[in-house]
Formats: C-alpha cells, structure tokens, sequence
C-alpha cells in the first residue's frame, strides 16, 4: 500500500517558541501525481516542505517519503527528491554554470547535465554570470534546474512561481506538466488559486498548520456548492435581486453595486437556471444576465477560511 | 575515493571558485596583516625598550600567529553567510556527507591562508626577520601555524553557524582581532599587571606565539610563565588538539542537525 505514494505523512507537529506551525498534518500523495499545498501566508505551507525534505525534523508524528523513513533514513529519502525552495538557494557568488556543475559533482551526475539543463531553462546566454546578477525569473530557473539535476522522483516546489511574470510562469507550469508526463511526483504549495487548478490533481487546503479540506479542484468546487448570480439593469433593483436569492438559497447574498450584480452561494442542487430567471423576473427585477456559475477556487479558498473564522469566533 | 573525501574536495572547489569571484576581498584580508606589520614594527618598535630590529624579529612570528588566528572571523563570515543566504538548505536536502561542508570551508581557508602568508614572510624578511632554527624546525612552525588556523577556523565555522545574522556574525568577528593583543604575539607579557598576565599566558595565542619563536629562532622561551609557553610546542600543540577536538564535531553536528 505504502509504496503506491510518493509522500504519505501522519501527525506531523511542529512547534517554534509559542507558534504551533504543523498540528497533525496529515498528507497521500499517490506516485506520479501533483499535490497543490494551498494555504494563506503563516499556514505553514513552507514549515510542512522542509519537513517533507529532511531540513527540520517534525516535534511529532511521521513521514515516508519516496518509500523510506524520513527520520530513520534521510539519507535515502535525499537520493530520491529534488527541493525548490521558497527562497533562492543557489550560490549567488558563483555563475549558473558553476553552480550546477557543483550540484551535480556532488549528485554524481555527469557534467553534461549542467549544461544540457542551462540550455532546457534558457539560461545558456547567462551562465556564466554570476547568479545574483540574474532576474528574479532567472534565478527561479536556476533553482528549478538544480533541483532537477539527479531526476528525482517527488520534487518538491515552495512558491514556485511567486513573483514571477505571466510568461516565465506558463514556462514553470510546463515544465511540471512535462515532468509529472515523465512520472515525476510533485508537491507544490501556491498562494496563486489559478495555479493549483491548472496543475494539480489533488489539492490540500492548509490553515493553521492542518489540511482543512481536500479533494481534486472539481470536488473542492462542489463542496461550497454554485454562485447564483443576476446582474440588473440598474443599481436600485439589486435590494429586490437580493431578497429573491435570499430566499431561493437560504444564503446571504453578496452585492457588487458596482457591477450591478447580486450572487449567492447554494449547496441546492434542484435550483436551475430557469427557476432562478422565472424567480427573479416575477419578482420584477429588470434582468439583464443570470447565471449558475461554479465557484472559483478563490472563492472556495476565502470561503473555507472565512467558514472556519465563523465557527471559531 | 570515500564520499567524505570527494565531496569535500567539490565544496572545497566551490570556495576557491567563490574566491575567484571575490578576488578583491580576499587581496584586502592578505594585505592587513602586511600593513599592521609594518605600523607595529615602525611605530611600537621605536617606543619598546627592545631595539628596533630585535622587536621586528620578535614581531614577525607574532603577526604571523595572529593572521592564523583570524581563522575564527574568517570562518564565522564564511559559515555565517552560507547558512543565511539558503545555499546551505540546498546542500542540507542533498544526499551528502555531512561532514564535507565545514571540512571542505576550512580545507580552502587553509589553502588560501598558506598562500596568505607568503608576503607576511617575504615584508619580515625585508625588515630583518630571519630564520634561524633548522629546516626541519622552521617546517614545523609552518605546519603549527597551519595547525592553528584550522583550530580557529573550527571555532569560528561554529560561532558561523550558531549566528543569529550575518550581521552579528560580523560584528562579534569584528572583536575577534582583540584576541591577539591579549596575548604576547604584539609585545612581551613579562610587565603586564598580574592577572593580565595570567589570562593573556594562558591565551592560546600565546603559547603558538612563542613555540613559533622558539622553532624560527627568533626569541628564547620566557622563564616564569605560565605552562603552556614555558612548554610551547606541546603546549600549542595540545591547544589545538583540545581545540579541534571540541569544536570540529560540534560544528559538523550543528550543520547536520534538523532545526
Ligand atoms: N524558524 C522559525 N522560527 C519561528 N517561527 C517560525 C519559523 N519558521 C516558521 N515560523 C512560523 O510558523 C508559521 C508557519 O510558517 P510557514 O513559513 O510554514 O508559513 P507559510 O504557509 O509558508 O507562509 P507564506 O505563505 O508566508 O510563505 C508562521 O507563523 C511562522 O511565523
Ligand atoms: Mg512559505
């Protein structure tokens, strides 16, 4: 059973002083799949990583990573991962080239292998300059590559595109697609929704250092339910929009006067689009477009935290 | 070859590359020594009692004593700027010998310190410093000098290592170049008030001062003072013992332990 995930972890703990960073994360990652660590700044999304990675060792609870022990064997666990972490953690004094040259000495990876990845990271025209000289999305490129060195078999990706533009974003993105299409594990943590939808199989949902929710994105979608939503004609119709939602989904509604939209969140899966227009226009409000829309995981995400404030407050 | 010893070899590459890229850096630390040389020899050698020349020999193991003592600021900048600029986390998750990071830092210190020396000796011996004890003697007051900059460099690569900043490093390794004037590396102790004088004879920079002393010739051993400079070349020699012992574990087990 054990075998079949790359990372499966059990009551991980960590404290630091009075901050208690993990409390009882619990994580399955079958092999070959990509793990979306998604969670608000101070989850612990970062904490839960270098755990995963032999860096800091957890106050409690335990892990298997690429099938070995993280406490009993992080020595093997080492051989089988790749780490990009939050912040660069290549030599900035020494060129890209050198940089990954020496990762790969001590990888016992061929010295091609530098070359062949500065080439695959479009980084063969800088690499000879020192790194701290390059661009924040060079630079990425570079942790990235060195991370890829041994072709391990659970990378994992801290932030991996925080900061970076649209372009060298989609460039990350394809690279994961490419390597997972190879069998690579990935376990990456984003702040950026829309990252975890494009590439995760899974996503975790990590608040206050456990997973508060998890499924694939389309279960997490479900979970909250649709967005009805009518945009009126004019602002002052958006009070008698809203009473009518009230009323069809049993939520507040929330109003944008701005757009002249009113939405609600409904777990009723009887609610249709038709009962929704024949709803509002009997009520008289002048409709111009209505709509049962699936949230998005922004939504999902501010909701899920929000639901949790509630409950605790 | 062991992986300990291949991989050190690759860390200690990577810090003569670092050095490469740093060259100024590295001319700077090998031309202070040089230029306390000079203003000790001129300007402390016509105000001492000893005749000028005599302080300049006696001056010249002294300064060589303290640049293999800074062993401890180098390291603790070295260790201090690795661990907080992340490259240690990447060496942390790879499948390494734990030991190679600080052995493979303190294996190129060594070297560069080897080379450092060089124009130290070569200013001394324009300003009359000789040497005068055998070959095999003056070989080994290289190799206890060589010695001693390791130990230091153990102490400093822990104090790196256990810094809170690069910033704290910097300063307490700022401090460190007190050290040798609380020792007789600048001057004699013979005069210094009582309990001054106790802890800078006890200082190890003292007993490495004066076997160095004694093995070039240059000075006899004092009389009257506390053991390890009356039994210099043991004496330093079980200082840096004492001091690899205790500090090259404890910064390997530091580099290796899980936060
Ligand atoms: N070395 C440390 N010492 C003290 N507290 C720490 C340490 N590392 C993390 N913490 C605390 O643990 C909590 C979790 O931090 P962590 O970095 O794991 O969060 P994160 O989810 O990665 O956040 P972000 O999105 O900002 O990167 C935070 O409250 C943080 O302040
Ligand atoms: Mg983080």
């Amino acid at each position: 059973m054990t075998s079949t995930y790359a990372v499966l972890s059990e009551g991980l703990e960590k404290r630091f002083g009075a901050v208690h960073a993990l409390r009882g994360l619990e994580l399955a990652v079958p092999e070959g799949s990509v793990c979306g660590l998604l969670g608000p700044n101070g989850a612990g999304k970062t904490t839960a990583i270098r755990v995963l990675t032999t860096l800091l060792a957890p106050d409690a609870g335990s892990a298997r990573v690429a099938g070995h022990d993280l406490m009993r064997e992080p020595r093997e666990v080492r051989r089988h991962i790749g780490v990009t972490g939050q912040y660069a953690s290549v030599d900035g004094d020494l060129t890209g080239a050198e940089n990954l040259r020496l990762f790969a000495r001590l990888l016992r990876a061929p010295r091609s292998r530098a070359a062949e990845l500065l080439e695959r990271f479009g980084l063969a025209a800088v690499a000879d300059r020192p790194a701290h000289t390059y661009s924040g999305g060079m630079r990425r490129r570079l942790d990235l590559a060195a991370s890829l060195i041994a072709r391990p078999r659970v990378l994992f990706l801290d932030e991996p595109t925080t900061g970076l533009d649209p372009h060298s974003r989609n460039e990350i993105w394809d690279c994961v697609r490419e390597l997972t299409g190879h069998g690579t594990t990935v376990v990456l943590t984003t702040q950026y929704l829309e990252e975890a939808d494009q590439l995760a199989d899974d996503i975790v949902l990590i608040d206050e250092g456990r997973a508060a929710h998890r499924g694939t994105p389309a279960e997490l979608k479900a979970a909250i339910g649709n967005y009805a939503q009518a945009v009126v004609a004019d602002a002052a119709a958006l009070p008698a929009a809203a009473a009518v939602l009230d009323r069809l989904t049993g939520t507040e509604p929330v109003l944008d006067v701005e757009r002249r939209t009113a939405a609600a969140i409904t777990l009723d899966a009887t609610l249709t689009l038709p009962r929704l227009v024949r709803e509002l226009d009997a009520a008289g409000v002048p409709l111009v477009d209505a709509g049962l829309r699936p949230p998005t995981l922004d939504e999902v995400f501010l909701r899920l935290t929000a639901r949790k404030e509630t409950a605790a407050a | 070859m062991s992986t300990l010893a291949y991989d050190t070899s690759a860390v200690l590459g990577r810090h003569l590359q670092r050095l490469r890229h740093a060259s100024a850096i590295a001319v700077m630390t090998h031309t202070m020594p040089v230029v306390f040389l000079l203003f000790f020899g001129y300007v402390f050698g016509s105000a001492l009692a000893m005749p000028g020349t005599e302080y300049r020999a006696f001056l010249v193991p002294g300064l060589l004593v303290a640049t293999a003592a800074n062993g401890i600021m180098n390291g603790m900048f070295g260790a201090a700027q690795d661990s907080h600029r992340g490259v240690m986390d990447r060496f942390r998750t790879l499948p390494m010998s734990r030991a190679s990071v600080p052995l493979g830092q303190a294996a190129a210190d060594l070297l560069t310190t080897a080379a450092g020396l060089i124009p130290l000796l070569l200013v001394g011996y324009a300003m009359g410093w000789r040497i005068e004890g055998t070959p095999l003697q003056a070989l080994g007051a290289f190799g206890l000098l060589l010695l001693f900059r390791f130990a230091t460099t153990c102490v400093g690569i822990l104090l790196g290592l256990a810094s809170r900043s690069e910033e704290a490093a910097g300063q307490l390794g700022g401090a460190t170049f007190m050290l040798p004037l609380l020792s007789n590396a600048y001057i004699p102790t013979d005069n210094l008030p009582g309990w001054l004088r106790t802890v800078a004879e006890w200082n190890p920079i003292s007993a490495v001062t004066t076997a160095v002393r004694d093995l070039f010739g240059n000075a006899p051993v004092p009389e009257g003072a506390a053991w390890p400079v009356t039994h210099p070349v043991l004496g330093s020699t079980l200082w840096c013992a004492a001091l690899i012992a205790t500090f090259l574990p404890w910064a390997i087990h530091h580099y290796a332990k899980q936060g």
